[in-house]
């Protein structure tokens, strides 16, 4: 799914009203839902529903800390999200919620863009053991860090791995200052 | 610490080595212990989910603190929430503080507010510490010298159940504004002119440290108002070294240490400041003598500009993408290349957020509205940062001079920033806000967001058109 407008923020891909969920699950019908009324919105082009890849513009995720825009994100069908530039929160958001959100050059962008929207039946390939994205001649590599790419590979628990650290937490605890912040005070 | 020697070192980094429970090896990310974790409604229940679930307690119930803001009213507030997933959502909230232990603050409790004015104002945010909040302005707390981030839901999971949280060392850059800030122009016209300079994403990977004489004279509430919107440059957080001005804000507030605790704290805040030989990654110069006051006129807090000014023409930027995003941005605020700022006509005026929602930014505002009366058919809407703002307010009879103004006198809450809660624009309707977020749609759909700081609201307000104080004649 080609979305080629830069600066996408949080408040567009999930808008604030549909921030009142308890749950996890079910934004899909939420997802940039404001955007999705009018007619000539690339979501509402059936050439690419069933979309698993969305190649945005530059700065993609500004604005709101929200996870719930990557669990929209998620929940439509999308399992990777591609842009030459992702604002810090979203891509935190997206690694800790399991969205693969990689970093590839702007004119690789551009020639995505161009090459989707002259075939939306073009498939997209993202390779994450390889780190290396392609769509027919196009190929290039792209950089997600390491230690992102390593837990969406394994699909670790975050909170398992740091409470094996637990002792160093306690440790920390135990020499903490009397006069840092307590609510108990 | 005390004892060790160090290289010269950044506020950030001094606050970031104090906070080191493990250091990540082989590019992997550190472990940071958080201080202070402030919890609202809309970012936490599927944590608390996560929790129950795993069967995990909170961690630290002793520095963890929640309060209702985003979806609370500003009307009624002692009658039942009448949207149905606003209540919801506020009754789980509810749910969990008291399932987990939590201290909550809620609606009609004097302490409830939004978020980011509660830390402050209960003391509980202090130089040097680590502050998170499942909410990207967060940041403001970073007035205070402490490391401040906004975070998403899974990660507010992690930091209930284990106090911290898995970082790799951000960037720093320095923010310097030198000179004498001109009269009528504030620290929200600081940050605007920041952000318009950097852009809404120059501060991405950065923590900003805003120094200079010009940051030094600032009020905590003018440094909570810059830190407050580091945010809307990209930034993971923003700091301003603390002073003698912080120190005499903290003094006394309820949470704030207290006979030896406090000089030994106050001891070891004097030590956060950057080193002189320290380097930032990056720097970034503002001449706080030439500023003017400022406004945005497009859909990202970047696009902005001096009031004097016209609204810009897409054919003014090189760049492709970016001539692209202007033209929308245009189309989408109803603007036109070439018309002066100061001819737009609002239709509303929001005098509240997390950004400007302090007694001094009522203050403000109140002294420019004093004895006179709103613009015909403009609404202005005035909503206190907290229920403790509101209270102070009133004992200084500034309710009084808002109504008398014709403004709206609300209840405490994020109210307008956001429209959770019914107060939004219409579709079309244009604002002169002193919010922190001009997105399309942003203050209910089809809304159109010029962002201002009180003073300029406050103008804007009389004339019903974007203003100055300095527009004012005799006849206003």
């Amino acid at each position: 799914m080609p979305l080629r407008q830069g600066g996408v923020d949080t408040d567009q891909i999930l808008p604030s009203k549909f921030l009142k969920l308890i749950t996890r699950t079910g934004f899909e019908d939420a997802l940039f839902a404001d955007w999705r009324t009018d007619p000539t919105f690339v979501f509402n082009n059936p050439s690419y529903a069933g979309a698993s890849i969305l190649v945005a513009g530059p700065n993609f995720g500004i604005g709101s800390s929200r996870e719930h825009a990557v669990w929209a994100l998620m929940d439509y069908g999308f399992k990777v999200v591609v842009s030459s530039q992702f604002a810090d929160i979203f891509r935190g958001n997206a690694g800790n919620a399991g969205l693969v959100a990689i970093d590839v050059d702007q004119k690789v962008i551009d020639r995505l863009l161009d090459a989707v929207e002259a075939d939306p039946q073009l498939a997209v390939t993202v390779d994450l053991e390889a780190c290396e994205i392609s769509a027919g001649d196009i190929r290039s590599p792209f950089h997600i860090d390491d230690h992102t790419r390593a837990r969406l590979l394994a699909g670790l628990d975050d909170i398992e791995i740091t409470l094996t650290n637990v002792s160093e937490i306690e440790e920390f605890e135990a020499k903490r200052p009397s006069w840092r912040p307590s609510i108990h005070a | 610490m005390a004892g060790t020697t160090h290289a010269p070192r950044t506020l950030a980094q001094k606050v970031w080595d104090d906070h080191l429970v493990v250091r990540g090896e082989d590019g992997n990310p550190d472990l940071i212990y958080i201080d202070l974790h402030l919890v609202h409604e809309v970012t936490s229940p599927q944590a608390f989910d996560g929790l129950r679930q795993a069967g995990r307690p909170v961690r630290r119930l002793d520095l963890t603190i929640a309060t209702e803001d985003h979806n609370t009213p500003t009307l009624n507030i002692d009658k039942r929430i009448a949207d149905e997933t606003s209540r919801i959502q506020i009754e789980t909230l509810r749910a969990n503080a008291e399932e987990f232990g939590l201290r909550l603050h809620s609606l009609g409790d004097i302490e409830q507010g939004i978020v980011h004015v509660v830390g402050p104002q209960l003391g509980l945010t202090m130089p040097g510490i680590t502050v998170v909040c499942g909410d990207s302005h967060t940041s403001t707390h970073g007035a205070f010298g402490a490391m401040a981030m906004g975070i998403g839901t899974s990660e507010v999971e992690h930091v209930l159940a284990t106090q911290t949280l898995s970082l790799k060392p951000f960037k720093t850059m320095a923010i310097n504004v030198e000179g004498t800030l001109r009269p009528g122009v504030t620290a929200k016209d600081i940050i605007l002119a920041v952000i318009a300079k950097i852009g809404a994403n120059g501060g991405q990977g950065y923590v900003l440290e805003y120094r200079g004489s010009a940051i030094r004279a600032l009020s905590m509430e003018g440094r909570m108002t810059i830190c407050n919107m580091s945010i809307e440059a990209g930034a993971r957080a923003g700091m301003v070294a603390p002073d003698e001005t912080t120190f005499a804000y903290l003094k006394g507030r309820p949470h704030a240490p207290e006979g030896a605790n406090w000089d030994a704290a106050v001891e070891y805040w004097r030590t956060l400041v950057t080193d002189d030989g320290a380097t930032f990654d990056a720097e970034v110069f503002l001449d706080a003598n030439e500023l003017e006051p400022f406004v945005t006129w497009g859909t990202n807090p970047g696009q902005g500009s001096s009031l004097s000014a016209v609204v810009p023409s897409p054919d003014d930027y090189s760049d492709p993408n970016e001539r692209v995003a202007v033209e929308r941005a245009l189309e989408y605020m109803d603007l036109v290349p070439g018309t002066r700022l100061k001819e737009v006509e609002v239709d509303a005026v929001f005098m509240g957020s997390c950004t400007n929602s302090r007694i001094e930014d009522l203050r403000q505002f109140a002294s420019i509205v004093r004895g006179k009366k709103k613009a015909d058919g403009v609404r202005v809407m005035v909503v206190p940062g907290s229920m403790r703002v509101r209270l102070e307010a009133e004992a200084e009879g500034l309710d009084k001079v808002f109504e008398e103004f014709g403004a709206e006198w609300r209840f405490a809450g994020c109210s307008m920033c956001l429209g959770m809660n019914p107060d939004q624009l219409a579709p079309g309707e244009r604002c002169a806000s002193t919010s922190n977020r001009n997105f399309e749609g942003r203050q209910g759909k089809g809304g159109r967001t010029h962002l201002v700081s009180p003073l300029v609201a406050a103008a804007t307000a009389i004339r019903g058109k974007l203003s100055s104080p300095s527009d004012l004649t005799v006849e206003d």
